[in-house]
């Protein structure tokens, strides 16, 4: 891998006195996907809210463009370049799509590159400017995903965080998230981190796969290659070969450390 | 005819002294939207807007508009501080240590207003002191009527404000989804001192706004009592609820001093409310849409 962009570093993160995350590590370089699998618990809500400032670590760097942005508050953090879709959309219910879309951009001050993006969001999502004037609470869950990428978008962002981006939504929807997902990357040069549940469409989109069990990096590697492993199809694919079915599951796992 | 210019105009006595109501209402309301937090001491905060005007315009000799402007600006920044020094320190406590707090500032504040300006009522004279309007029957006092005017000016920038800046939208977003607001880049704390600014700010206007009708002294805080009645009949958490609610409960008031046998004035506001618990309890505004967690 070349010059990471972000760089996170055996970082330990406690909700309280509970430790979720038992020292990560992870790279993303610049224009990569890069997803991080896992079961419920597992910890990825948890990576993506410490790299955004939401949680600080007890230990661990998180590094950013070379500089160290651990400690930092959320609203510097995104001021560096780093925009988060968090979990389950979070629109402001009480604001139009625009106003919406509009608060995405409020650290910028470039009123000709905010009607760029702005027209580049529509352009992914037309359904966001045929709703643009409507309430963001009264949209579908699909359009509030929507709405909630495109209004990263508008921080133009050098890292979009993804978190879930297929939670509670259709199997075509997914398919087409994520089909302008790979292509916002493509065309906007965006690096990705993306959390998933849903292992195969994760796997597809992105270049690198991580996996993260309780707290712990339990396997990495290229997207393609890990769609190709045997353990991978079975816990996270739902795929089992005939024979294997017997086999016990912590068996399986000792193959990967 | 008589009867219904007396109607009139104790009507129009009772709006303007709702209006006052209103404008404190709104200071809860901003407050409580944002930070869910009831500051009990916002009709202390209308005391100390008064009593520096009050300096301001009968000490230091300014003129009215600008010594009330001094006093505007004076308690935002009050305001501001009051919550980055103090307020922004319980977030996240139980709700019963921010009423205990936000009562106890109330008693610092009338007792530092009493040290500092003295426990007699005070005035000034203002361009609406004892001067009256004809309008066919009806007599109307300047006073009454510019606290009308002030708040159906000041709600119309405020509307403004928060409808159409980016500031103001920004604060309605930080006050529906605290953490997107954070990941959007907003300084969410800074934000929330800010509306501490401007409610505080509102507050200072009703205070100057009232003293033409009522004399400024270290106990005005406790219309904020009425106040709160006001807010709560509005909805609590609708702006536009609290200022109609304050008027509501100002006019039954009138109607009451007038027309029902002494002493049911003071208990009208109380009894409005309580009705209003009993029939509609999620007061007249209620937002249609729940607050989503």
């Amino acid at each position: 891998m070349t010059e990471a962009l972000l760089h996170v570093d055996a970082i330990e993160t406690f909700y309280g006195p509970i430790q979720a995350i038992r020292g990560v590590s992870l790279e993303v370089a610049p224009h990569q996907i890069v997803t991080v699998l896992g079961a419920n618990g597992a910890g990825k809500t948890t990576v993506l809210r410490t790299v955004s400032g939401i949680l600080d670590p007890e230990a661990g760097k998180v590094v950013f463009e070379g500089k160290d942005i651990a400690h930092m508050a959320p609203d510097q953090v995104m001021r560096m370049g780093i925009c988060h879709v968090p979990e389950g959309r979070e629109v402001f219910p009480f604001l139009t799509v625009r106003e919406n879309l509009m608060m995405g951009s409020y650290t910028r001050r470039d009123s000709d590159g905010i009607a760029k993006d702005l027209a580049l969001c529509f352009r992914y999502f037309p359904r966001l400017e045929e709703r643009q004037h409507q309430r963001a609470g009264l949209l579908s869950g699909g359009e509030q995903q929507m709405l909630a990428i495109s209004r990263a978008l508008m921080g133009k962002p050098k890292l979009l965080l993804l978190d879930e981006p297929s939670l509670g939504l259709s199997p075509i929807l997914v398919q087409q998230i994520f089909e302008i997902i790979r292509r916002i990357n493509q065309e906007q040069g965006v690096a990705i981190l993306l959390v998933e549940q849903n292992a195969h469409i994760a796997l597809k989109t992105a270049d690198y796969g991580y996996v993260l069990e309780v707290g712990r990096i339990v396997a990495e590697d290229h997207c393609a290659t890990l769609l190709g492993r045997d353990d991978i199809k079975e816990f996270y694919l739902g795929q089992k070969e005939a024979g294997v079915r017997g086999q016990r599951r912590w068996k399986k796992r000792r193959l990967w450390n | 005819m008589e009867d219904a210019a007396r109607l009139l105009q104790l009507v129009v006595n009772g709006a303007a002294a709702g209006c006052i109501y209103g404008l404190i209402a709104l200071g809860f309301v901003l407050i409580y939207k944002a930070t869910e937090m009831v500051n009990f001491a916002q009709g202390d905060i209308m005391m100390l807007g008064g009593f520096v005007a009050y300096s301001a315009i009968a000490h230091w000799g300014v003129n009215y508009w600008v010594g009330g402007l001094i006093a505007i600006a004076a308690t935002a920044a009050f305001g501001y501080a009051l919550d980055a020094i103090v307020l922004r320190r319980v977030i996240g406590q139980p709700q019963f240590a921010v009423v205990m707090l936000t009562l106890g500032l109330g008693f610092i504040f009338r007792a530092a207003a009493g040290i500092t300006w003295g426990y007699d009522s005070v005035g000034f004279d203002t361009p609406f002191t004892n001067k009256t309007v004809k309008l066919g029957g009806l007599i109307l006092g300047d006073d009454n009527l510019s606290i009308i005017a002030g708040t159906v000016l000041l709600c119309g920038v405020l509307y403004l404000f928060f409808a159409k800046t980016r500031l103001g939208v920004a604060m309605q977003a930080s006050s529906q989804n605290q953490l997107a607001a954070y990941y959007m880049g907003i300084p969410v704390r800074n934000v929330f001192s800010m509306i501490w600014a401007i409610s505080a700010g509102v507050a200072a206007v009703a205070g100057i706004l009232l003293s033409p009708v009522s004399m400024i002294d270290v106990n005005m805080g406790f219309l904020g009592i009425k106040a709160f009645a006001a807010a709560v009949i509005g909805g609590f958490g609708s702006i536009p609820g609290s200022v109609i609610g304050g008027v509501f409960v100002g006019i039954v008031e009138q109607l009451a001093g007038y027309y029902l046998p002494a002493g049911f004035q003071e208990v009208t506001s109380n009894i409005v409310l309580l009705g209003m618990l009993f029939i509609r309890p999620q007061g007249l505004f209620a937002e249609r849409m729940g607050k989503r967690v």
